[in-house]
């Protein structure tokens, strides 16, 4: 936690979408990557017109663009398989640079890369506007049942401590000459996992006493309980309202 | 095997999802005695385990490396209720605040990566168990065989999604060969990472580990080990006779398996046609010549599937609700 207590996927700026209320930002999100997911892939202009929804939604974030790009790397392996889908794929084969390829294929990756790079785009804005904390809260307020938020906030509080430590155990390991190559000299990766088990069980027991002795009565006081304005509403369901519009025009026409 | 959004069509994305979400709201009701112990921070925490074991890379071969799926191993040391919601809540933070995993896609991921892995690993461990001995090396291989299953149970589940949501004309048997083959590899890591995981919580915390609270202090210091390599070769043994057994009822004896598929019921051939055209996708069962086939596979697998989790399912909530697991046992 080197800056601060903000998550390494936030983004500190003061824009407009930093400052919605949360649960409007998630709802807002889920409706427009469902509509991104039902348009008819053959409808290019809409996916065209999503692309740019994308790049205005970015530049009004403030996040750079540098930063949604490195983190679209995360959807790589999907676009790997997608690439592959016209080489292996069946159908009425087409000729492109030499190469005989499936039409059908062409379409199906087509349609997984556009669909899949839309929606993590999206998804990453999300993260990158809002603090996790809020993010659980949003969910909180759409009725997430309140056992699986407050799970996910722990669960988020101690993350990187414990990938931490599970760091300092293999540079440990690394410092004392341990470079396992092939499975069967993995036994101290195991071991340590199960070590790392224990400790996080162990700690899990600690904090809970903690949060006994200080109170805790089975769900978290909500300090900053400022609800959602109308205006929010209005403001973030700009994108679905057009993402709704730009599907079912695409599903007319197809 | 994050899939993003509109990898598989809405349909699918759709009842996959009900289907996820009626068994977490099962499981949750079910967890209420642990979670009712205010044991969330627990929860939470062990939650953040999986996610780190997610994020840690173990050796596979000269040098390349794998990653754990821990949905097994959660429902193991957990119970598989705690094990499903705790990887559950993984795979949903993994969507939404790292875009890992596309937000339409939660339904049939959470089905793969947490409930099939989970339920049904924690069948495969019951089932396991009861052909092992009753002691610590039982324990540790009975969680690597059954880690080892549930990742191939997963990829036959995320085939068979593909038979009924495929967005492109890739064949059913072409991704059920694919997944199931790659699978029936990566699961062996995970199953020796996970055995060898349990084991070292055993040796210090034997209490903490669900699956074995029917172990007394004496079974559990049993110290008959099951050697690494005992195990390994095991489990190659099992994947090459998995293997054999799938590539024989795939490829080369298809009639054979049509008609005892035909004969069980399993199949109509003469309405698979119309089935071919409204239910499944029409790309996953297109450029195969043998339509009735992949739905014989995708029958068998599927049933598969059904038994394991229905059979963890159950086998779940029928147990007592768990002692107080606080405090050691001497070591």
């Amino acid at each position: 936690m080197g800056a601060g207590h903000a998550h390494a996927l936030y983004v500190h700026e003061h824009s407009v979408l930093h400052r919605l209320a949360p649960e409007t930002k998630i709802a807002a999100l889920f409706v427009f990557v469902l509509s991104v997911a039902v348009t008819p892939r053959e409808a290019v202009w809409a996916f065209a017109i999503y692309a740019f929804l994308m790049v205005t939604l970015i530049a009004t974030s403030r996040v750079g663009f540098r930063f949604v790009l490195i983190r679209l790397a995360g959807v790589l392996p999907f676009v790997v398989f997608a690439f592959l889908i016209p080489f292996i794929a069946s159908g009425e084969q087409v000729e492109i640079l030499g190469v005989s390829v499936s039409r059908e294929g062409l379409w199906g990756a087509w349609n997984i890369l556009a669909k899949a790079v839309i929606g993590a785009t999206a998804s990453i804005v999300l993260a990158a506007t809002t603090e996790v904390p809020e993010i659980l809260r949003g969910m909180s307020v759409l009725k997430v049942p309140t056992v699986l938020t407050s799970i996910a906030g722990f669960m988020i509080r101690y993350l990187e401590l414990i990938v931490e430590e599970l760091g300092r155990i293999r540079v440990a390991m690394t410092a004392r000459g341990f470079d396992a190559r092939w499975l069967w000299q993995a036994r101290p990766i195991a071991t340590s996992a199960g070590a790392m088990f224990i400790r996080s069980y162990e700690r899990g027991e600690r904090v809970h006493s903690a949060m006994l002795a200080r109170g805790f009565t089975g769900a978290m006081p909500d300090l900053d309980a400022r609800r959602a304005h109308v205006s929010d509403w209005v403001k973030a369901s700009l994108l679905p309202v057009i993402g709704v519009v730009i599907a079912l025009v695409a599903m007319v026409l197809t | 095997m994050h899939a993003p959004d509109g990898f598989l069509n809405t349909g699918t994305a759709v009842a996959t999802g009900a289907i996820s979400a009626g068994t977490i709201a099962l499981a949750l009701r079910h967890a209420k005695h642990d979670l009712k112990e205010k044991q969330i921070p627990l929860a939470g925490i062990t939650a953040a385990f999986v996610f780190a074991a997610q994020m840690f890379n173990f050796p596979v071969a000269a040098g390349t490396t794998g990653h754990l799926l821990g949905g097994a191993l959660a429902a193991i040391l957990l119970g598989p209720h705690m094990g499903v919601i705790v990887v559950t809540i993984v795979v949903v933070v993994q969507a939404l605040v790292f875009a890992d995993g596309g937000l339409t896609a939660l339904g049939y991921n959470i089905l793969n990566m947490a409930v099939i892995p989970a339920y049904g690993g924690y069948a495969m461990f019951r089932l396991f168990r009861r052909l092992l001995p009753k002691s610590a090396g039982g324990v540790i291989s009975a969680t690597g065989l059954a880690a080892w299953v549930s990742i191939v149970l997963a990829a036959m589940a995320f085939s068979i999604e593909w038979l009924f949501g495929a967005t492109a004309p890739v064949s059913f048997t072409h991704v059920f060969a694919a997944m199931v083959g790659v699978h029936i590899v990566i699961g062996i890591g995970e199953g020796v990472i996970s055995g060898l995981a349990v084991g070292a919580v055993m040796a210090s915390r034997p209490d903490l580990v669900f699956g074995a609270r029917d172990l007394d202090r004496e079974q559990v210091a049993d110290g008959r080990r099951v050697k690494m390599r005992t195990f390994l070769i095991g489990g190659l043994v099992a994947a090459l006779f998995f293997g054999a057994v799938i590539s024989q009822f795939a490829f080369d004896n298809p009639d054979g398996l049509v008609s005892v598929a035909e004969e069980a019921g399993l199949i109509d051939s003469g309405a698979d046609r119309a089935l071919g055209n409204s239910v499944f996708a029409d790309y996953a069962t297109a450029g195969i010549q043998n339509e009735s086939l992949s739905l014989a596979i995708a029958g068998i697998a599927g049933t598969l599937i059904v038994l394991a989790v229905g059979w963890g399912l159950f086998a779940a909530m029928r147990e007592k609700p768990p002692e107080p697991r606080r405090g050691r046992v001497g070591t």
